[in-house]
């Protein structure tokens, strides 16, 4: 079951890409292709790190422990698909026109905020192997990936700051986000009250690193 | 739909311009006048115009693909492709446009007998969106300014106010309050007057597609895309600049100009690019979108940035 359901992530995860290429070769992306690829890989890199912020929730309401083991997986394809949205940025949109690249960085705010999202992610998919989690401590880990809020945050308000007029999608991820920021604010006070029992009944909230490592 | 051909100039002429050279274009605009309504398509007003003919020679049409299915018109949806899924709901006809104001000629206008009055001709515009993508449509339309001297404006009529027609059941992305509906939109009495400032009613030699704001829209080419207001129901003389829908939701990002600038950005993106639809390269955004030489003297002694 724990097997199949991590293949099944694993090439699910895959298929948006998957889409996305074939529509290119397929010229089904519509007049403006470049725009979309942009728009797509951006929109599934919030979705990933909204699901990668979901398993821990999600494990504790239903009981099913090993969800974690999903989670490392989530966590990299969200920085995979950052990855390939910034590629498409850097190599097609701008066709590695740097000049105006380091403007769009330093200069326009949802560029600014959206690569220092990605910024954050790379060290946090850095140390996401079994051997990094030893090394640096489950502690320390903990505390370093808890910059995946702070990530999320800004990917949510780099959506926000380039839309024009409809904000609705990322009011939506927006809102997600704060529903699965608001449960661990929450669980963590009811943790300390000692109330967790009506919670979801699980083990304390900060070790999901040893979990994860195994 | 009448459809004068484009006078005084023959297309021997054209051609020894070095205009619209290319033969891809060639067949392509053969192709879409023989679709159409048999019209012998040619590039001769805008040479007529005196279209500042280097920055022409790189523009080759757009294909009507892209021009009918990828557009900005969010009465019927927010995406790009929505409107060409979504705009089958829109009934254009019958069809009327009221004129108000400060005019002697005030009344409701039926679409068919403007466009018995007004014969379509055909214009090669260049269509800058303010999200830096680009189009070159061949719109079918007639000047502005013949319409409004049949509506003598009086000397109070310092701006024209257009609206779009409002009307959920037919227009289904009015059910959110996206904008402030209707969509209005205005312009200056002398850039509503200028020659390239049209009243469209087809493109491709074709009857405009709903999603391209059938039955009848703006094409002001020199400004920004949201300018050239869509499916529009009434034209109204003012005395005060009228409270366009952009420059309403967002002040700080739009303007009532909104004239193309590479020299000022949007506060959010750079204005001084633009990808070309069909392109892979980003190319130089025009000032005026190209178009200085005919309409920069509207503007002398106009702070841009400001008026942006």
């Amino acid at each position: 079951m724990e097997r199949s359901v991590r293949v099944a992530v694993f090439v699910l995860a895959l298929v948006p890409l998957a889409r996305i290429v074939a529509q290119v070769l397929g010229g089904g992306l519509g007049g403006n292709p470049i725009e979309e690829m942009l728009h797509r890989t951006g929109w599934w890199t919030l979705a990933f790190i909204m699901l990668t912020l979901a398993v821990t929730p999600v494990r504790r309401l239903t009981g099913i422990g090993w969800l974690v083991k999903l989670r490392r997986m989530l966590g990299l394809y969200a920085f995979f698909y950052a990855t390939v949205h910034f590629a498409v940025y850097v190599g097609i949109d701008q066709f590695f026109a740097w000049e105006y690249i380091l403007e769009d960085i330093g200069e326009r705010p949802y560029i600014t905020v959206g690569f220092t999202a990605l910024l954050i992610l790379v060290p946090l998919a850095a140390t996401s192997t079994k051997r990094m989690i030893k090394r640096l401590g489950g502690r320390r880990w903990n505390r370093l990936h808890r910059l995946v809020y702070v990530a999320a945050a800004l990917g949510v308000l780099h959506f926000l700051w380039l839309v024009k007029a409809d904000i609705r999608e990322p009011v939506i991820f927006g809102a997600v986000l704060a529903t699965l920021l608001g449960y661990r604010l929450v669980a963590g006070r009811l943790k300390k009250l000692g109330s967790l029992a009506w919670f979801g009944n699980s083990r304390p909230s900060l070790r999901g690193a040893e979990e994860q490592g195994r | 739909m009448l459809i004068r051909r484009p006078p005084d100039i023959r297309e021997s002429e054209v051609t020894d311009e070095g205009l619209y050279i290319d033969r891809r274009q060639f067949i392509r605009r053969a192709a879409a006048a023989g679709a159409g309504l048999g019209l012998a398509a040619t590039a001769a007003p805008l040479a007529a115009l005196g279209g500042d003919a280097g920055a022409m020679q790189d523009d080759e049409l757009t294909p009507y693909d892209v021009v009918t299915g990828y557009n900005n018109f969010y009465e019927f949806g927010i995406g790009k492709e929505d409107p060409a899924k979504n705009a089958h709901t829109l009934k254009v006809r019958p069809w009327t446009i009221t004129v108000e104001g400060e005019c002697n000629k005030p009344g409701i206008y039926d679409i068919e007998d403007l466009l018995m009055r007004y014969p379509a001709e055909e214009r090669i515009y260049r269509l800058r969106c303010v999200e830096a993508w680009s189009m070159v449509i061949p719109w079918l339309g007639f000047p502005l300014a013949d319409f409004i001297n049949d509506l003598e404006p009086t000397s109070h009529a310092q701006f024209v106010e257009f609206r779009t027609l409002h009307d959920p059941e037919q227009m289904p992305g009015q059910r959110r309050r996206v904008l402030d509906w209707p969509y209005v939109e205005g312009l200056r009495m002398d850039e509503a007057m200028h020659p390239l400032t049209v009243l469209s009613v087809g493109l491709y030699g074709k009857t405009l597609p709903n999603q391209n704001g059938a039955p009848i829209r703006l094409v002001v080419p020199w400004k920004y895309g949201f300018k050239s207001i869509k499916s529009i129901v009434s034209l109204r003389f003012t005395r005060e600049m009228p409270p366009t829908s952009w420059a309403q939701q967002a002040p700080n990002e739009y303007g009532f100009y909104a004239n193309v600038n590479p020299e000022v950005d949007h506060p959010r993106w750079s204005q001084s690019r633009e990808r070309r639809l069909g392109e892979f390269r980003r190319r130089e955004t025009l000032m005026f979108n190209g178009y200085a030489e005919q309409v920069a003297h509207l503007y002398e002694g106009l702070d841009l940035g400001r008026n942006y």
